[in-house]
Order: structure tokens, then sequence, then C-alpha cells
């Protein structure tokens, strides 16, 4: 392997952040372990900055180099001034850790959190000098995978990817690398990409796109015509216990600034409080815990051994964890605990309780609190199963700037299932009430109310559901702009309809969208999550090109009995359970928290023989949100019974 | 590890070299600050609403340029120290414990970043940016050959004004860098070939860095548009006397403070 360091060095002089480029972190890895080992590239499609802290990719960085025949570096996506000056000068994208070039490993394999990146993979693999397309791979050339919640509808891409893997990756790894271990050490007659391609999709959890072919009639998708070497349903993989993978062991500490630069640890996976629109929460089930013990273990074993004085616990709604207020008690103890260190809780549920918890962890600066109620009225909220009171809302207000917060920010969505104009509306009625019980307590009191426009999302329960045009979506925003102007202390901002449409293309698209996708590309559209970099134009005139439109591929409902771009990918939950949900929805009835309450088989324990691991088995106190207190307290909801509920 | 008996006041001599060079100095500060406490040095903090350790860097380093002399102060606070790793005091101070530090912190410090010397202060020095005068570069550079570059150094050194363009609150402005040009000579060291690219000429240039420093790109402008830099390392940086007639390191190697007396031995890390 050859190093590329002497044709880039002169290359940094001359571009915005080169530490994006120059590896060097804590607790990176580069080994020679041999021709024999296998090598692995582990890719984030955005910059050094948003990447490097992605905590998938440090996992497997982590259990890959592990290994004795495994070999697992890093790269990102180059900033456009950097690509620019790689390209003038002939050089293919490399790895941070020995800058070899991304051709010269076995495996690319990318994270795929975000689907407005997916033009910077196509720019990745061209820039790694790989054929683009999977049908132009040979037998040496590398495997491109990807993993990460996107790849629930990795439909857009497949057409560019060997393979796509579901689910939690700590196992799965190391099954697909036997796999290719085992295919590269096979006989050059037997070695074709077929071979490779059946074995990788012999792998649990593994989708091979190109053994899958999709079928159209009259412009829609039909069904997968699947070859006889690949299961006709790909399910996803879980790993039972988090106790059992403390990853990642090392956690990278960058010589220069990125996003959530601090400690984080995950205190656990999954998520049942059962938000209609979230996609996590839906194909991370079940919730497992890490044992208490555990956690505080890896954040004294992390803070002593990178010097970060911020941890974050991360999950998708810390308040949740079992243990929380034992284990920030046991952080932030004067005597026992870790020095200055601050401990953030990401992701807050809204109630007074979990102010309380966030007070005695943020002694010192108190600047602003951010909740997500999401939906403006009772009504919207019961839609989407985000179960807070008004008076659970205000709670949370009257604490926060009680104890001297001063800010509030509160996310909401727009263009829900049945949203009204009054719903938007409602919006800023509530943060204008949120503003006058903070002025009760501080004369400066603030919110910003920050919106998005929903998009759904495959394998939740509003899958089948029509999506907002960005049309309508910018005449809520402008209609909830309007309403908030007659409030003082009210700030709207929003996110940008237009970057909704092209994400609701790439999240719901099937595999026409992969000819868009490299329109898109083509025509200069990287990095499409900066506001300054996006434009619709490039994506509907992409889909002209393509004899397709933004109605038939993004935004229109789906019919209960059609076939889905993704239906033969498996989060487990149950077709049934889903649709169940959904009518539940349209009704406005909410579903509790089955973490404390009776199994509804929504099919993610079922199928796969796993179980909760939840050390309390009761609900917090204090709030309502989705622990079914909420459901007396605010009036006569009904509960769904989902179509197949015990 | 023993517990360490450490001044209150510090000055830390350190170099920058290799990759590393590419981050910031702001980078370079956040970098310092965790090695700190991974080192468990119980920085003095600021007070008020947000409090910051109480660490002040020297003359930034521009991003790209290497050092071998870059300094930074430091105050420790006997109140935060934690029990067995460091313990503030006053009085002599032993030589030995501040060659561990220097070991320890470069221990805690990424590739190419180490600290090369530590001494006491006794609070009635100056402040880093405000002591230093002049520093000492080597600069490589293509484009032309040693002797046209020899003739451009005389004719910037026989000019009578030197202007550059700078950008400066987001307006550009001309100033003279003639009063910064103390000496510049071609090195007589060996050049070496950079492949397709051809020879690299190396310069030493001492700048004196009022009433405003020169960084080395903007003297690479000067000397042509056809002149690339491709490398830049700090040497050195001076503290002169008012008259010019003495001059000394913030902290020379040997563990020496330029405006006092001897403080520490030899310390150099790893």
């Amino acid at each position: 392997m050859s190093t590329l360091w002497d044709r880039v060095e002169p290359l940094l002089w001359n571009v915005e952040k080169p530490a994006r480029y120059i590896g060097g972190e804590d607790g990176s890895i580069s080994q020679d372990k041999g021709p024999g080992a296998l090598r692995w590239l582990l890719a984030y499609p955005d910059t050094y900055e948003i990447g490097l802290p992605n905590q998938g990719l440090q996992i497997l960085y982590g259990i890959l180099n592990e290994r004795d025949d495994a070999v697992a570096e890093r790269t990102y996506a180059p900033w456009s001034d950097m690509e620019s000056a790689m390209r003038a000068a002939s050089i293919p994208l490399f790895s941070v850790e020995t800058t070899r070039p991304a051709a010269e490993f076995d495996v690319l394999a990318f994270n795929l959190s975000a689907e407005l990146t997916y033009t910077n993979v196509l720019n990745m693999i061209d820039l790694a000098r790989i054929p683009l397309r999977t049908a132009d791979r040979g037998r040496d050339d590398t495997v491109v995978l990807a993993g990460g919640h996107c790849t629930y509808n990795p439909e857009p891409l497949a057409d560019f990817l060997d393979a796509a893997v579901l689910g939690d990756g700590e196992e799965v790894v190391t099954e697909i690398h036997e796999a290719i271990a085992r295919w590269r050490a096979t006989p050059d007659a037997q070695r074709t990409r077929r071979a490779l391609h059946v074995a990788l999709a012999q792998v649990e959890g593994v989708y091979v796109p190109c053994l899958y072919t999709p079928v159209f009639a009259s412009g829609r998708l039909t069904g997968y015509d699947v070859d006889p070497a690949a299961p006709p349903i790909v399910e996803k993989r879980t790993i039972a216990d988090l106790a059992e993978w403390p990853y990642p062991r090392r956690q990278l500490v960058p010589l220069t600034e990125v996003v959530h630069d601090r400690l984080n640890v995950e205190v656990f996976r999954g998520c049942t409080r059962g938000c209609r629109f979230c996609q996590a929460g839906m194909i991370t089930r079940p919730v497992r815990e890490r044992p208490k013990e555990q956690v505080l273990q890896m954040v004294r074993d992390g803070v002593a051994r990178t010097g970060y004085d911020e941890v974050s616990l991360t999950s998708l709604s810390t308040a949740d964890f079992s243990g929380i207020e034992d284990v920030v008690n046991s952080l932030t103890d004067p005597v026992d605990g870790c020095a200055d260190l601050a401990v953030s809780l990401p992701s807050l549920r809204v109630d007074a309780f979990t102010v309380a918890t966030a007070a005695s962890i943020q002694r010192v600066r108190r600047t602003g609190l951010t909740f997500a109620p999401e939906g403006g009225t009772w009504r919207m909220r019961r839609v989407i199963n985000k179960l807070i009171s008004d008076d659970d809302l205000f709670a949370a207000v009257d604490a926060a700037f009680s104890q001297g917060w001063r800010r509030m920010k509160l996310y909401f969505l727009i263009g829900l299932p049945t949203e009204r104009d009054e719903d938007v509306a409602a919006i800023a009625a509530l943060a204008a009430a949120c503003v006058e019980r903070g002025r009760r307590h501080q004369r400066g009191a603030s919110v910003t109310v920050s919106v998005g426009g929903f998009v759904p999302k495959p394998d939740t329960p509003f899958q089948w559901h029509r999506m907002d045009s960005p049309e309508e979506l910018q005449r809520k925003v402008n209609l909830l702009r309007d309403a908030a102007r007659r409030h003082k202390g009210v700030e709207v901002r929003w996110h940008d309809p237009a970057a909704s449409a092209a994400e609701g293309i790439a999240s719901r698209g099937d595999r026409r969208i992969g000819n868009v996708l490299e329109r898109v590309w083509r025509a200069g559209g990287t990095f499409q999550e900066w506001s300054e970099r996006f434009e619709l134009a490039r994506w509907t005139d992409a889909l002209a090109a393509e004899g397709l439109d933004l109605e038939s591929t993004a935004l229109r409902a789906h019919d209960r009995d059609e076939v889905l771009a993704w239906g033969h990918l498996s989060a487990g939950l149950h077709a049934d359970f889903l649709w169940g949900d959904y009518e539940a929805s349209l009704a406005a009835e909410g579903v509790e928290d089955c973490r404390w309450t009776p199994c509804y088989d929504c099919g993610a324990c079922t199928t796969y023989g796993i179980e909760h691991v939840v050390a309390s088995p009761a609900p917090p106190a204090g709030g309502s949100q989705g622990t079914g207190q909420g459901l007396d307290l605010a009036g006569p909801v009904g509960v769904a019974l989902g179509a197949t509920r015990r | 590890m023993s517990a360490l008996v450490l001044p209150d006041r510090l000055r830390l001599r350190y170099e920058k070299l290799g990759r590393v060079r590419f981050t910031s100095q702001r980078d370079l500060a956040r970098v310092m600050e965790r090695a700190m406490r991974r080192c468990a040095l119980p920085l003095r903090k600021s007070a008020g609403f947000s409090p910051r350790p109480l660490v002040s860097f020297g003359l930034a380093l521009p991003t790209g340029c290497a050092s071998h002399a870059e300094y930074l102060d430091l105050r420790l606070d006997a109140e935060a120290q934690e029990p067995g790793a460091v313990v503030v005091a006053t009085g002599d101070h032993d030589p030995a414990a501040l060659a561990a530090l220097c070991e320890r912190l470069s221990d805690a410090l990424p590739l190419g970043v180490a600290v090369t010397a530590a001494a006491a202060l006794d609070g009635t020095e100056d402040s880093l940016q405000e002591a230093v005068t002049s520093c000492d570069w080597e600069l490589e550079v293509l484009g032309v050959s040693p002797a046209e570059m020899a003739g451009r150094l005389e004719r910037l050194l026989g000019a009578q004004a030197v202007t550059v363009a700078r950008e400066r609150k987001g307006r550009t402005v001309t100033d003279d860098i003639r009063p910064n040009l103390r000496s510049l000579a071609v090195s007589a060291h060996p050049v070496r070939e950079i492949d397709g690219l051809g020879e690299v000429v190396r310069l030493l240039a001492e700048l004196s860095v009022r009433p405003r420093g020169v960084r080395p790109s903007e003297l690479c402008g000067a000397l042509g548009d056809d002149v690339t830099l491709v490398g830049a390392c700090r040497t050195s940086q001076w503290i002169e006397s008012e008259d010019r007639s003495v001059r000394a390191e913030p902290l020379s190697i040997s563990g020496t403070i330029a405006a006092g007396r001897p403080v520490s031995a030899e310390a150099r890390g790893g």
C-alpha cells in the first residue's frame, strides 16, 4: 500500500480547515497486519467535523481493529475546495490515518445517517476511482457497503452498493468480514463478483440489491424478482444485550473542533415511546439499557483517557434511562464524582421532573434548554403519539425559567397527517403562552420555535401517508410566522421546505431514484445537507430527465396493499401493527409505552426472540409523556388496540 | 505516578512538528487543555459566569507552520489540586519535577507536539504577547533558483518600503512590512527536490513582530508571484532589550527564563 501524503501535503496550505485531512486523533489506529489482513475503509459521507463523532463508525472501527486479520481506517467527504485540488492533482480519495488510496482497501463501508448525503456517497465512490455502479465492478474492485438508519430503504442507492446492512452492526460486521475473507481466499476461477454477492446474501441482515430486480408496471413498482440465492425478506440484526458491547472502548478525540466534541456514552439503544413520525424509534426496538455500573465505568475511563470535561449520555430519550438520577448524582458528586465534569442529556423529556435533573447537572451555564413537543395542539400530539399535555409543557417551562434558564427552544413538525391550519397557528400560541409564563420568572424570557417539514419515513405507521408539497409546507411556515409576529419574545425558525422535498425523494423513492441521484451529483449537487449548497431545481430537473416527478416519487400516499420499495426489508415490525397504529393515529388515539406496559406485539421482539432490557419495571415519575398517565390526565382519549395486539 | 511538586506560575516551551501543524492555534489550545486535564494539573480558573483556565498562549502560529519555539504561561491553583497527582507549592522547585511535567504532558499530547522545557515564573514577567520582539523563521519555497532568490532578498532589504495587501476586518489594507525585515538570507543547507514540482530553496528570516507581525506567506508574496511557500518553521522567538543590545528566548531549551534568573534545570519531553 502506498501513502499519498507527499502529494496531499502541498494542497493543505490552500484549503479551508486542513486539519480535516491529517488524522492523528487520540484513539486513531494504524497498524500493519500484513498482506493477509482484510482492509476496511470506514466512510462518513459528509465533512470530517460532522462525520468524526459518528458513534456507529467508531464502534465498528474498534471491533474490526481488535481482529488480527483486519485493518480499519477512516475517510470523510473532502470539502469542495479540497475536492477540486485533489481532482486537479489527480489524487484519489484517501484514508486519514495513512493517506492511502481508497481503492487499495478491500471494503469501503459508508454510514448512512441522513438521506441528503447520498450524492456525497456517489462522489466519494467516484473520487475513490471505484466503478460507480455495482454492475461495472470487477472481481478485484473494492466492495462497497452501507449501514446505518437509512438502509431500511436503500433502494435509491441500490445501483451503487454491493450490499446494505440492516440494524445493529456489532455482530454482523464480524460475519461480513469473515464472508469476504473466505471469498477472497477462494481460487481465481470461483472468486467472481457474483460469488461475493451470493456469499454476502447468506449473512443475516445483509441485503444485496443486485440479487433483487424491481419489477415495474404502468410506472408503479409491482414487486421484486428475487434471485434464488437470496432470501425473499431480509431481516435486521439486533444485539440482545448492550452490556456485551462497551464500544467505542477508545473514543476518537479529534485535533480540530467537531460537532458533539465531548465524550459520548450510549446509555441505551432503542425507544418505545412510539412517536409515529420517528423512524429511529421504530427501527431500533426494543429498548436495551446499559447497566448503570457500566455507564459509570465508561464515563470515568473515558474522561481520564481523553481529558474531555463534558460527557453526553446518549440515547433516543435519555431521561427515560432507569438509572438516570443515580448516574447523574454519582458523576456530579463533589467527593466521588468527576471534577468539573459537565453532563449533558440530549433529547429531554418534557416535564418538570426532567428539568430538575437538568438543573442538577447544568449548575453553571444555564443558557438554553430544548424541548420537542412536535405538535401544536393536544389533538395533533395524540395523532403522532407524542403524549405531552399542555400542563406538562407549562410545568417544564415554569421549572426551567424559575431555575435560571433564560431561553428555550421548542421543536415542532409541520405537514403532519390530519394537520389543519389551526394546529399550525397553535404552535405560535403555545410558544407565546410559554413566554408569558417565563416572564413571571425572568423579564427577558424568550422562546425560539424551530419547525421542520414532516417526511413520512419507511417502517413507521406514517409510511403510507401523503407528504406535503414544498409549496404547502411553505404556506404553513408563512402562516406560523405571521401568527408569531403578534407575540413578543417568540422567534420562529424553519427548515427549508425544498430540502424536505428532496429528503422525501431520497427516503421514499424506489430504485429509479438511482439515476436521479447520479444526475444531481453530476450537476454539482454535493453536500445537499448544507443549505448554501442545496437547490431543489437540481432534483426536479433530474426527476424530469428520468420521466419522473416529485408527486409520484416522494409526495403521494400509498395504498395498504401496494408494494413498497422497502417492503422486502424488515425491521421486524408487523405490517398489521404499523397499519393498525396508522389507523389509530387518524382517530387521534394514543398508545402506551410497551417497556412498562404489556406487549402489543409490534414484532420487534417476537420476530427475533428478544426482549426489552430495562432495569426499572416502573415508568419514571412526574410526567405524562407516553407513560399512560397522560391518557387519563388530559381528557378522554381511547387507547388504540393494534390489529395484532394481544 | 508520584505527586509532582510544582510552582503556581509556569512557562512551558513546546514544539509543533509534522502533520499536526495543520491544526489551528485555537485547535492546539483545546488539545493542550485536554492534555493538562489528563495530567490532572489543577489549573487556576478565571472568575465569573463561565470560568476559563488561566492559560495564556504566546504569538499565534499560522496554521500549516511548524515550530521549535512555542510558549505558553499557565497558573495552577493549590485549592484545586486532587490528592496524588500534583502538589502546588511556592519556594524553590525541583528541576526533576519540571522535567517530569514535560514528559507527562508530552505523553498526553498528539504526535508532533512535545513540551521541551518548563520553568517557574515569579509573576513579574511581561506577558508573552507583549514581551516577544522578533522571530526567526526557516521557509521553504519553490519557483526560483537559489541565486535568483538571493538577489530578490537583497532588493527587498535595499527597498525603502515593501508593501503587502492584507485583509483586516473584511477590508483590504496595504501595509509596509519593510520595518519588520531584520535579516533575510538563503540557507547554505542542501536543498531538496519535490517530485514534479522542482527544487526547494530554504530561506532564513528574522522578522520583527512590531508593529504588526508578518506571516511567512506575506513575505513570500513580497518575493514575487512565482514564489510558492511549501514549508515554514519558526525556529526561535526573541525578547530584546529596548536598546537592542541583549536578547534572550522567553524560555530557553535549557529552562532559563528570559527576563530573570535561571530557575530550572534542563527538561526535555518525548
